[in-house]
């Protein structure tokens, strides 16, 4: 508890307090107010970079929230238990992969002239990897990266909760005559509810910090794509590209913000806290 | 399987939720204390003297730590041959190729580090000195640490990329002056003449794509492209006028030329939409290069690599790049030739300065390894002595190189953007998904516009 607590005020608190004093204050050290904020927001890539986001972030929670409960239900209610322990330490794999690491292989699946998928990228209508990455399709992109890389975990953590359920209440809905579908309609989803939350939650936050993915792409491409895609990266230009700090602060805070305003919603209106 | 104790394990074998830039931060800051651990740097504290132009750190024995790219890596490596008594640290990184920006990123973490800056580094960016001096990076080098015999034998203008208010801080490795690169096998076969006007060179591509499908007499898809065709066509993109003031007017004439021979070009099929670094290039256009306009590193670089396109010995001639009737003086492009930094923190001045000189200047090195032209007179007599000799080229290359070193127009230079990463990003998308470049110009004014004033500069149209 106490190596806890210590972790949690070196690499959180400590760092989000200096995010916050940076926020607020000009390369000089003295109290500014909002104006970083203002100023960030009249960047030119600033409002690019909030719809990039929000695209991404629809379509990256949907998708995981869909497929993950989807895949959870049918290899919990596979017949072999064999297979659905080996389906979903399948479905880990990904996932332990380092970040980085995982995206690098995403590179050469999406080149056409060297990925394993190529025919079908080209039955696409893709031949190059420009192509591929135009800018239209980058949000999908992400979303399925993010989804290869992070779905697994989530898999796992949702048929740890199904079977929490108890044993009792599925065999009485069966003799009512209930069918897979409806017990998972009636039963299993709503009992999952706040596995569900939790995951959007998290899901959501991770989501707001979009780094990775768009700045290897941008690299690997040599800057057709994805720079400035996220605001994250636009905080990291402003930190390391135009010497300025004090912006980059304003916008960690206001994801920080966004995050904290997100999950509030998501927590009273699930009543996630209630005991049940 | 109990239940309880199967959703215990599911939790704690899973760590849902990325985070990625803590992660990226974490790296970084654990980056930093590893340089630094190794790196030679010295803290600004006591002991320093001014000396040379600047405030020199106390001086040490230890290591030298230079920073390479992988291209400079054997320069690195054939200094440590020639100076074994030298303890090297040498350290590769990007290079900050295609306005990577990984130097100013490092040395800004060292800065709030206070240590862990290399000695000398290089850099394939021309612009490095507009952040490095105001950051107190780079050293003077013409205040008494380098002779001016030795300054002035590089090229003339080679270091005016280095040179802030009469002082140089840098040294220039080599030119990338462009030039014509042609395929002299398949133009006598096919009896085309290389062509010297830039109408010329159109007629010339729209020929070959009618008659040989499928050949190349150029490549539209670099983030150096506008570097090749924009600056030879004196497009006014990056006239940088003051300190912080720059320039910018490409919906003009002298743009929309170049910008329509492009398109042209590409519709009819013979101007490539790919990199030459890229997979797709090396893959299918091998043999299939009839002319490509590049600079001069793309001899070693594009042509004479078993990476790039392997043209055998004796087919691939130089000559100077076309130019615009009626246009004088005589253009060309340029595309980087980098440039050596001297760490202003450095403990080991004497034997930094030692190492960049001998990278920069030696026929060892220059002369005789390196990929690229030296800016350094001397050291290119030898190279181009070299070339000459090596009967890699159709005739001599030689007089065409020394003369396309001094054409280079002086209208467009580097600011603290990076103009390569400005063209990726708003024309080949656009180049990809079927526009032209010239519907794209207004587009590419307000983008080098918009990425100028970010960085601090007065734009002016």
């Amino acid at each position: 508890m106490a190596g806890y607590v210590v972790l949690l005020a070196a690499f959180g608190i400590v760092p989000t307090a200096y995010a916050v004093y940076f926020a607020f204050t000009s390369s000089g050290n003295t109290f500014t107010g909002l104006s970083n904020f203002v100023n960030a927001a009249r960047d030119f890539r600033y409002v690019p970079a909030v719809e990039h986001m929000a695209v991404y972030l629809v379509l990256w929670v949907v998708i995981l929230v869909v497929f993950v409960t989807g895949l959870s239900l049918v290899l919990h209610q596979l017949p072999a238990r064999r297979i659905s322990r080996t389906v979903r330490f399948l479905y880990y794999i990904p996932g332990a992969l380092a970040g980085a690491a995982s995206v690098m292989v995403w590179l050469f699946m999406l080149d056409p002239t060297v990925s394993p998928a190529a025919s079908f990228l080209r039955l696409l209508g893709y031949g190059t990897f420009g192509q591929v990455i135009e800018p239209g399709h980058l949000a999908i992109l992400f979303a399925m990266i993010a989804f290869w890389t992070g779905a697994g975990g989530w898999i796992v953590v949702m048929c740890g909760a199904l079977n929490t359920i108890p044993a009792e209440t599925i065999e009485a809905a069966r003799i009512d005559g209930a069918g897979g579908w409806r017990i998972a309609r009636r039963i299993q989803i709503p009992m999952l509810r706040k596995w569900i939350v939790y995951m959007v939650i998290l899901a959501f936050a991770a989501g707001t910090q979009l780094f990775v993915e768009p700045q290897l792409i941008s690299e690997a491409s040599l800057g057709v794509a994805g720079r400035d895609y996220s605001l994250n990266q636009l905080s990291y230009d402003f930190a390391f590209q135009n010497n300025n700090v004090n912006y980059a602060a304003a916008i960690s805070v206001e994801l920080l913000v966004v995050c904290v305003v997100v999950a509030a919603v998501f927590v009273t209106r699930s009543r996630f806290f209630d005991a049940s | 399987m109990p239940p309880m104790k199967s959703a215990l394990r599911a939790c704690s074998d899973v760590r849902p939720g990325r985070r990625r830039s803590a992660l990226a931060v974490g790296l970084t800051a654990i980056l930093a204390v590893a340089l630094s651990a190794c790196g030679g740097g010295a803290g600004s504290g006591s002991g320093s003297v001014f000396k040379d132009g600047f405030k020199q750190a106390p001086q040490s024995t230890g290591k030298l730590t230079v920073w390479v790219d992988s291209t400079r890596l054997p320069a690195a490596q054939a200094y440590q041959k020639a100076h074994p008594k030298v303890k090297l640290n040498i350290v590769t990184y990007d290079g900050d190729a295609n306005g990577a920006n990984t130097l100013q990123t490092k040395v800004d973490l060292f800065d709030r580090t206070g240590s862990g800056w290399p000695d000398v580094v290089f850099s394939a960016e021309q612009n490095e000195t507009s952040w490095a001096v105001t950051a107190g990076f780079a050293a003077p080098l013409n205040e008494g640490l380098i002779p001016s015999s030795t300054l002035g034998n590089f090229a003339t203008g080679a270091l005016n990329v280095c040179t802030v208010d009469g002082k140089a801080y840098c040294l220039r490795n080599d030119l990338a002056q462009a030039v014509l690169w042609y395929n002299a096998s398949l133009m006598k076969k096919w009896g085309y003449q290389v062509p010297t006007t830039w109408p010329q060179y159109q007629q010339l591509g729209e020929k070959v794509a009618q008659q040989h499908p499928g050949y190349l007499v150029g490549n539209a898809g670099d983030t150096f492209t506008p570097e090749i065709y924009m600056w030879a066509s004196q497009c006014q993109a990056s006239d940088i006028t003051g300190l912080r003031a720059v320039t910018v007017n490409v919906t003009t004439p002298n743009c929309e030329r170049m910008a329509s021979l492009l398109d042209t070009l590409i519709k009819s099929g013979s101007m490539s939409k790919l990199s030459v670094f890229s997979t797709a290039f090396n893959k299918n256009e091998k043999g299939k290069v009839l002319m490509l306009p590049g600079p001069s590193w793309f001899g070693g670089a594009v042509f004479d690599t078993k990476s790039g396109l392997n043209v055998p010995k004796g087919q691939i001639g130089v000559a100077p790049i076309p130019q615009w009737p009626g246009s004088s003086p005589a253009s060309t492009g340029n595309v980087g030739g980098g440039t050596w930094l001297l760490s202003a923190h450095s403990a080991h001045l004497k034997e930094a300065v030692d190492f960049m000189t001998w990278v920069t200047t030696s026929d060892a090195y220059q002369g005789d390894l390196a990929p690229g032209y030296p800016a350094y007179a001397p050291a290119a007599k030898v190279w181009l002595a070299h070339q000459a000799s090596s009967g890699y080229y159709v005739g001599n290359p030689d007089p065409v190189l020394e003369q396309a070193a001094g054409q280079v127009w002086t209208g467009w230079n580097y600011g603290k953007w990076s103009n390569e990463a400005v063209w990726a990003a708003t024309i080949d998308p656009g180049l990809t998904s079927g526009k032209t470049i010239s519907s794209m110009l207004p587009a590419w004014q307000t983008a080098i516009s918009n990425y100028a004033t970010a960085a601090g500069y007065k734009v002016s149209h």
